[in-house]
């Protein structure tokens, strides 16, 4: 597309404004708590969530980055963060953020054939298709390309059976991406593939599972004799891996891709105060200087990821980081979360403990988060493998000793529980 | 550092660069070491022919920017002053500089002049701040006729002992005020004080009812707060891209130790635990250059945020560049403290910096009192 067609970014600014002001309401509890304490209000806030993708897409504002021919805008990167800026502070369909725009829909566009972006982006678009990742399995987390789910050739279809793991909103999505074993005989990097296929069939059993906190937003399913398609194979035979190194990529990148419609945190933040004011508030904290320092340095910690996010992606040809830039920003933003779930329980002092959910605002939260706040160094790929990257890749340290890459993969230790 | 640049910033980066490197070698440093001045007059005329003093100043008091965002451009300096731990009075000449300016340069004419040739050196004394000030330090400003009086003591006054201008910030009824004295004014006492850096000289200046005329005042008498605070923004701005560039040279220099050192018949860089500090070194180092271009940023386009950060970035930078340079002598192990090894001129640059113009602490406690009003207006 030539530059001509593009509209510059401050008219669409402007415009995205008028719009937004006229079509979206302000933010709701459910964009800015992601999981529902039931399955019925979470359902029906996915419903929510659909529509609104829906009213952007008749609104003309749904894949501000996507190409044209796929329903998008064929708009840049600065164009969605306008987007973004002026969404601050209104409801979104968060629940399709993230697994569905970024990494799912960006993995589509990367490496679908025509007649796959076809079929799939203008219904993502328009909030029809939730998308997943069936990436992480039970026997190994942060080594993907372990993976032991197999995808056997059966004429024009290929026969998957295994298991996967950590996959959110699996319950109530549609489709998935599969990262399959398809050559025992290869290295393990070199005889996998990715595959596409509706979740809710009757060869896919989905349970459960349940988080420290109660939350069962995260499922574990299990694949018996799935028939796929070889026209829903993503990527050639056996080169998974080419596939699943971008997929991973734009799964760190997560809800800061270019893909991604979501508001600015900051401004959202300067709308609500921040949360750590009220929880020093209900704490009877707020003129105690201790209490002060952790709120500054909170904030700090808020400002520097802002920044560093903003530096990551417009790491231009001046920068020496190159593609796995997005490792130092998830290392940091892991780092980061940690900090703040901690000064978030700190402030709150014995409200973190025993709350009282009517009366003790964002205090309530402080303790279960702070039980909870090693996620953020765990999903999306480990904070210990963030720094590999950073190490092996960016710096181009020695790698670590991987006794399994040449080994043809069905000669590769698995620990007690062979397959 | 910024990715950014335009052809006449890197040019203009580039040049600062080149002259460092061939007048502020680490060998140059070590021979200033025992100077008291720590740099040679012939060394900061030249860097101020290289604009390192006009950036803050507008065109019509005589100086200018290379891209019209003078705090980014200034920015670029400063990082390649970190990069070489470069001596000479950077930030207070510019702060000094930039005050005069934004009181209008025709009132303190030949001093604006001396300060963007580099023939005149200003030290900045702070007896007033909203960041807290050592014990004793404090200078109040009142008027009597036709004169103002200047009494108290502020403490560190870079350059002091060389300078030949103090621009005072001092109270006046609980409002600041701002004058600059000649160091010869009658009741001025400057006292040399040791200090971290192998070339940067602190003192600490009492006022003993030091008398000058009115027109000696910056601005009006206790009408500087807000001019002050914007001065502290740009001095928080060089602070924040000098100690990035000393963090970079350090991270570099121990990065390439890595590769170089072997211990048990592997590199360092080999060894796992070892490969995950680098990580996280690169992590504060990235968020440390995003934070400071920001604050940069910010600053020259004089933003709602700029107040917040800068002081973001002055806590960040302080607390995790301090951090970076002390890990990066830990990974050199006994040479790591040595002074035959450059390592420490940077650890010295980066610690030195997080003492002035307000601590992380008290950065957090400007942040906070920003996000409690916030709260409380929500």
């Amino acid at each position: 597309m030539s530059a001509p067609d593009i509209e510059d970014v401050e008219s669409f600014r402007l415009r995205a404004r008028a719009w937004i002001g006229e079509n979206l309401g302000p933010a709701q509890h459910a964009d800015l708590h992601p999981f529902a304490d039931t399955d019925e209000e979470e359902l029906a806030n996915a419903n929510r969530d659909r529509a609104l993708q829906r009213r952007l897409f008749d609104g003309g504002f749904a894949g501000i980055c996507f190409p044209r021919e796929y329903g998008g805008l064929g708009l840049t990167p600065a164009h969605q963060r306008a987007f973004n800026e002026e969404l601050a502070g209104h409801e979104y369909p968060s629940r399709l953020a993230v697994p569905t725009f970024s990494p799912c829909a960006a993995v589509l566009l990367e490496f679908g054939d025509d007649e796959q972006k076809r079929r799939h982006i203008p219904r993502i678009l328009k909030g029809e298709e939730v998308w997943c990742q069936f990436l992480s399995e039970p026997s190994g987390g942060s080594d993907v390309a372990g993976a032991l789910t197999s995808a056997v050739r059966d004429g024009d279809d290929w026969i998957l059976n295994g298991s996967k793991v950590w996959t959110s909103t699996a319950w109530w999505g549609d489709w998935a991406l599969i990262l399959a074993r398809t050559n025992w005989d290869a290295p393990k990097h070199r005889g996998l593939t990715v595959f596409m296929l509706p979740i809710q069939q009757p060869g896919i059993e989905i349970r459960r599972i349940e988080r420290l906190n109660g939350s069962t937003e995260s499922c574990e399913e299990f694949l018996t004799d799935v028939r796929v398609p070889d026209s829903d194979r993503i990527g050639a035979v056996d080169d998974g891996w080419t596939v699943g190194s971008r997929w991973m990529h734009h799964e760190r990148v997560g809800s800061n891709s270019p893909y991604v419609t979501r508001p600015v945190a900051a401004s959202a933040s300067v709308r609500r105060g921040s949360s750590l004011t009220e929880i020093a508030g209900a704490a009877g904290r707020l003129d105690d200087p201790t209490a002060q320092g952790l709120i500054g340095e909170a904030r700090m910690l808020q400002l520097v990821s802002e920044a560093l996010l903003q530096r990551l992606s417009t790491a231009g040809p001046r920068s020496n980081l190159g593609e796995h830039a997005s490792a130092v920003g998830r290392l940091f933003a892991g780092m980061s979360h940690v900090r703040r779930a901690t000064i978030a329980f700190e402030l709150a002092g014995d409200l973190a403990g025993a709350w009282d959910e009517q009366d003790d605002g964002a205090a309530a939260a402080a303790g279960m988060n702070f039980l909870m706040r090693q996620t953020a160094c765990i999903g999306g790929g480990t904070t210990e493998i963030a720094r590999n990257v950073i190490a092996e890749r960016l710096l181009g340290m020695p790698r670590e000793p991987a006794p399994d890459r040449e080994l043809p993969f069905r000669e590769v230790p698995r620990g007690p529980r062979q397959r | 550092m910024l990715f950014t640049l335009t052809p006449d910033q890197e040019f203009f980066r580039e040049t600062t660069a080149r002259f460092l490197a061939e007048r502020a070698s680490t060998r140059r440093l070590r021979q200033l070491r025992d100077d008291p001045a720590g740099f040679d007059a012939d060394y900061w005329t030249k860097g101020a022919e290289l604009g390192w003093t006009s950036l803050l100043v507008s065109e019509a008091d005589g100086g200018g920017s290379v891209s019209g965002a003078g705090a980014v451009d200034l920015s670029l300096v400063a990082h390649e002053f970190g990069r070489h731990a470069a001596p000479g009075p950077l930030v207070d000449c510019n702060v000094a500089a930039f005050a005069l300016s934004q009181a209008g340069g025709a009132a303190h004419r030949e001093a604006l002049d001396g300060l963007l040739s580099g023939a005149a050196i200003a030290a900045c004394c702070i007896g007033a701040a909203p960041w807290r000030l050592g014990a004793g330090v404090g200078v109040e400003i009142r008027r009597d006729g036709h004169e103002v009086v200047i009494n108290g003591l502020a403490r560190p006054a870079e350059s002091a002992a060389q300078a030949g201008l103090l621009l005072v910030t001092g109270r006046t009824d609980g409002r600041l005020t701002q004058v600059l004295a000649p160091t010869t004014a009658p009741g001025v006492a400057v006292k040399p004080l040791k200090g971290l850096d192998v070339t940067r000289r602190f003192a600490a200046v009492t006022f003993d009812d030091v008398r000058l005329p009115m027109s000696a005042v910056v601005g009006e008498v206790g009408g500087a707060d807000a001019a002050f605070g914007r001065q502290a923004q740009a001095a928080g701005v060089i602070l924040a891209a000098e100690s990035v560039g000393a963090m970079e040279a350090a991270f570099a220099m121990t990065l390439e130790w890595a590769f170089n050192r072997y211990t048990f018949g592997r590199p360092l860089a080999s060894y796992q635990a070892l490969k995950h500090r680098f990580a996280d070194m690169k992590s504060w180092l990235e968020a440390a250059h995003a934070i400071a271009d920001r604050a940069a940023a910010a600053v020259a386009g004089e933003a709602d945020d700029a107040a917040e950060l800068v002081s973001a970035a002055r806590a960040f930078i302080g607390r995790y560049g301090v951090e970076l340079a002390q890990d990066c002598v830990q990974l050199h192990g006994g040479i790591g403290v040595t002074y035959e090894h450059d390592l420490h001129l940077f650890l010295r640059r980066i610690t030195l910096n997080r003492t002035l113009y307000g601590a992380p602490e008290d950065h957090h406690q400007v942040l906070a009192r920003r996000e409690i009003e916030r709260g409380a207006a929500a």
